[in-house]
């Protein structure tokens, strides 16, 4: 029998690699391994149907969502006319889901991108000028990240008082010295290699050079570390308003849902967990798409 | 007609790195990189810099760029000192003296197409998007790069040789008159190398070009230069033409390197290695002669005073060893070729015919 060579059979390998043939920028080669990766598309189809639900709550959702009546209060999930059943007010659940999906991605989506936009200028200048000034960020933000997330949201918003502008800004305030951190780090990596000082020997300016050079090899993984903090946002943005800090009543929010539904959790336990099965569906496809965009980046060059 | 105009010439040169610790990051101890390094660069030759790794050759090469920023010394470049310029003088300065880096992996950026890459310099300078592109694409030609193949491919489309060629390609796009190489074959395969090394050749004929060339591998060096320097923990130990230093390397520093190379011979062997230890901590260099720890002939003037770079014989020879100058009238020992080495060798009798 012949020994043969154990050879990587070919779908492993393009996996690895790409595909042979034509030549692909690193952003092509990313989306070409996005598209073969099922759990990450099965992610991303959960998002995109959870923002279009909101969206067009509008149009989609059969009842008022502040219109209840006692008189249905507490209906069980397959009642007829609602599919979702009431809550305690008599109010429709998909209604008030539906509607409730605004808040809750609003409130966990726009911090982390506020976050983003401060803290990567933050720790992209810091990485890129060093020395002291760099010393000077870090150690600014070093005494954020002292805090555990949760209680610094906590401490905020409580201080800032309750409303969904507060528990934004609160979160925007949790998030940037963790995205600024990884920032710099990433700046400071990719300040030491080779291709930066040919940059620099060119005789271009630093603006130039961070504009050309800089900034596409840095954004990727800020993004995808931003990308995981999306998840972690939504849960905490609804545990704020959960806790009362955020969306006041009667506003439909699946945290403030889960609050207000806690009393009823022995009549209607279904209806009770549904805004939860919520939280969790939205955080955990956030989650798993920011895992298939980290392993998609993971290009072996 | 020899065109013997100083292009570069480099005074004095000194580069302390700063050790710091302690809670305050106060400056501990300092390395001394480069130590008052002085060298000239004529038009139109190939100077070759060689030494261990960790001998300031690469700082050297970034100091003359002003990738760092010197200490001390003065750097004039066609009579202008460069180191007294500021940005727009720079850029103009940068124009004209390129540099070529050594890892061809880590010296392009991976997010840019080689012909972007090349091209980025040329737009730096004022070039219009399409003047930098074509420009682009005849450099790249020129260095044995199809544009058209190659020009839209990654950096990690391309194997090692041909990412050096693209480095090449990009420091030629400006029509340098000083190319700067720091070690550019090091990393690459044999056979790539003799490629890479003849391209350099025929583009420095074609193009006119002075070329400045740092490397640790002798016979490199050796095919390659018209003059070269040795330097030995930041400081310059001997200057010569290649044929001269090869055939009778003088300081013993350079005799050791040169026995150390191994010999195509198979033959040849070394019967033991002539040179030692480890180079000292450039933090805290020996006094005096800084070779003097490793060196066999090291004598008791030599730990007092560092030995200046003195010119032995007619032939702008330079050595900076208390064995010669000083008026001493130096005729060549035999060479002291690979074959010859042994230990017994090198403690052998150019001493005694200094003093005799």
């Amino acid at each position: 029998m012949n020994p043969t060579v154990l050879e990587q059979p070919r779908p492993m390998q393009e996996l690895l690699e790409g595909p042979s043939g034509k030549p692909m920028s690193y952003w092509q080669l990313v989306w070409w391994r996005l598209r073969r990766d099922k759990v990450t598309l099965a992610a991303a189809a959960v998002i995109l149907l959870i923002i279009l639900s909101a969206v067009l709550a509008s149009y989609l959702a059969p009842y008022d969502p502040f219109q209840g009546s006692i008189r249905k209060r507490l209906a069980m999930v397959g009642t007829p006319g609602h599919v979702l059943g009431t809550d305690e007010q008599g109010r429709d659940m998909l209604t008030r889901l539906l509607y409730g999906g605004r808040m809750s991605l609003v409130s966990g989506v726009t911090p982390v991108l506020i976050a983003l936009l401060v803290g990567s200028t933050l720790g992209i200048t810091a990485g890129y000028v060093g020395g002291r000034l760099n010393l000077l960020i870090m150690r600014v933000v070093d005494i954020f990240f002292a805090f555990p997330s949760i209680l610094l949201a906590i401490a905020i918003s409580g201080a800032l008082g309750a409303g969904l502008k507060n528990t934004m800004i609160a979160l925007s305030i949790v998030f940037t010295p963790p995205i600024a951190r990884v920032a710099e780090s990433i700046t400071t990596q990719v300040r030491g290699w080779e291709f930066m000082e040919a940059a620099r020997a060119s005789g271009a300016g630093s603006l130039a050079i961070i504009r050309h050079h800089m900034i596409a090899n840095v954004v990727g993984p800020i993004f995808v570390y931003a990308s995981t903090l999306i998840s972690v946002s939504v849960i905490i943005a609804s545990g704020l308003s959960f806790l009362g800090l955020g969306v006041s009543p009667p506003n439909a929010e699946w945290g403030l849902m889960l609050n207000t539904l806690r009393g009823s959790i022995y009549v209607n336990p279904l209806v009770a967990a549904l805004p939860g099965v919520m939280i969790f569906m939205t955080s955990m496809s956030f989650n798993l798409l920011s895992d298939g965009l980290r392993d998609a980046m993971d290009v072996r060059l | 007609m020899e065109r013997n105009e100083m292009l570069l010439r480099v005074l004095d040169l000194r580069k302390y790195f700063p050790v710091r610790g302690g809670l305050f990051h106060t400056v501990r101890a300092e390395v001394k990189a480069v130590d008052s390094v002085s060298f000239d660069v004529r038009r139109g030759e190939i100077l070759g810099i060689v030494g261990e790794s960790g001998c300031g050759k690469s700082t050297t090469a970034r100091l003359l760029l002003r990738l760092i920023e010197p200490d001390a010394g003065e750097v004039y470049f066609e009579g202008l000192n460069i180191l007294k310029v500021f940005s727009a003088g720079m850029k103009v300065y940068r124009r004209q003296v390129q540099m070529v880096f050594q890892d061809p992996y880590s010296s392009l950026n991976p997010r840019m197409n080689i012909e972007g890459a090349v091209a980025f310099n040329a737009l730096v300078h004022g070039a219009s998007r399409r003047e930098a592109r074509a420009k682009a694409w005849d450099v790249l030609n020129k260095v044995g790069l199809h544009a058209e193949q190659f020009g839209r491919r990654y950096p990690h489309e391309l194997s090692g040789g041909q990412r050096q060629r693209v480095n090449i390609a990009r420091a030629l796009v400006l029509d340098p008159k000083l190319v700067l190489l720091d070690e550019p074959v090091s990393s690459l395969d044999k056979s790539v190398q003799a490629q890479v090394l003849n391209l350099l050749q025929t583009l420095k004929h074609d193009l006119g070009l002075t070329y400045v060339f740092i490397s640790h591998d002798l016979h490199v060096i050796e095919y390659l230069s018209d003059r070269v320097l040795v330097m030995y923990l930041g400081q310059i130990v001997e200057i010569g033409s290649a044929e001269e230093v090869s055939a009778a390397p003088l300081h013993p520093y350079t005799q050791a390197l040169f026995a150390s190379a191994p010999s195509m011979n198979p033959d040849e062997r070394i019967k033991r290695p002539p040179l030692t230890g480890d180079p000292p901590n450039p933090i805290n260099p020996p006094s005096g002669c800084r070779f003097r720890t490793r060196c066999p002939h090291a004598m008791d003037i030599c730990a007092s005073d560092t030995p200046p770079l003195l010119p032995v014989g007619e032939t702008g020879r330079r050595v900076a060893c208390y064995l010669f100058g000083n008026g001493k009238d130096f005729s060549p020992s035999p060479p002291l070729h690979r074959s010859q080495v042994q230990v017994e060798d090198v403690a052998n009798p150019i001493s005694q015919q200094v003093q005799g």
